[in-house]
């Protein structure tokens, strides 16, 4: 199954692949990184289709897709 | 093991970089890396930075890279290219650099045909400066120099320099893209690999506009300056292929 992997400390909290996600997977968290942004993540990575269209709008390439 | 679907490119460092959260440099970044892991030439190319926000991409690319004088990147390359002639050369300029200050080193460069390709970042704005008016700031943008909005009267018109430069019999292939969303980011990618391809192939300038946010400068979060990008940008600077001498009429 594919899997979204977050290098949360990355993440710089754009937000652009939360409206890109075609399932509606990935939100901001409510934590914050050592930076003070609140990094995206996965609510449900099982359900991940592995279009990889989150990993692609990154501009950080914080998300690999493990499979 | 578990198996990679994607990761970063073998051409881009693994360093994080000082671009403010939702600027599209980070994409442009990757997909430029993408590419020349794709052709395999990370060892024989040579990046031209220029200045402006992407004036640390040397930080970022696992590449040669060179700095410029601003707007001077084309005059560097140009030398660049004809002392290693088979070396992929590139500039990578923002519009202030490339549209305002270094105006004329792109024009001429393109005019003497020099084989080299540029990859021009039309934000529409000054982004390192602080976000004053550059010369692709549209018509009634609001910038810190014109707080009013661009006024045609006083400052003109925003320059299309992909048309401008497409009126030169030594550019062979100009595009404007954008990397708003997936379909436009593999289109993006398909026209630089394109220019790189030709310049390989020692066929004249190149050059690929690709449109771009600046969320900290216009004032928007990262997904409103995407839906500004749409609606705004697009309309005025038309996607597509500008010129492409390459194609069998």
């Amino acid at each position: 199954m594919p899997k979204p992997v977050f290098n949360t400390e990355r993440c710089k909290g754009c937000g652009l692949c939360t409206s890109v996600c075609v399932r509606n997977l990935i939100f901001l968290s409510e934590q914050f990184n050592s930076k003070g942004y609140q990094p995206a993540c996965c609510k449900d990575d099982t359900r991940c289709i592995g279009c990889l269209i989150c990993a692609r709008t990154c501009p950080d390439v914080v998300i690999e897709i493990h499979k | 093991m578990t198996e990679k679907l994607f990761t970063r490119p073998k051409s881009l460092l693994d360093v994080p970089t000082h671009y403010c959260p939702g600027c599209y440099h980070g994409i442009i970044h990757r997909l430029i890396a993408e590419i020349i892991d794709e052709l395999h030439v990370q060892d024989y190319t040579i990046g031209i930075a220029p200045v402006g926000c992407s004036v640390l991409a040397y930080d970022y690319f696992n590449f040669d890279m060179f700095g410029a004088a601003h707007g001077r990147a084309p005059a560097v390359a140009t030398g660049v290219k004809r002392v290693h002639p088979d070396a992929l050369v590139f500039t990578y300029q923002g519009d202030g650099d490339l549209a305002a200050i270094g105006c004329a080193e792109i024009v001429h460069a393109a005019a003497r045909a020099e084989k080299f390709t540029t990859i021009f970042i039309n934000n529409a704005i000054y982004g390192m400066t602080g976000g004053q008016m550059a010369p692709t700031t549209l018509l009634s943008q609001r910038t810190n120099t014109s707080p009013y909005g661009r006024n045609s009267e006083a400052c003109g018109h925003p320059i299309r320099m992909s048309e401008m430069l497409a009126t030169l019999e030594g550019s062979i292939y100009l595009a404007r893209v954008s990397v708003h969303d997936a379909i436009h980011m593999t289109k993006a990618k398909r026209c630089i690999r394109k220019a790189f391809e030709l310049q390989l192939q020692g066929k004249g300038f190149s050059m690929i506009e690709v449109l771009a946010t600046c969320p900290t400068n216009w004032g928007m979060r990262p997904l409103q300056a995407v839906e500004w990008l749409k609606s705004e940008m697009i309309p005025y600077y038309p996607l597509g292929i500008i010129k492409d001498s390459t194609e069998v009429k």
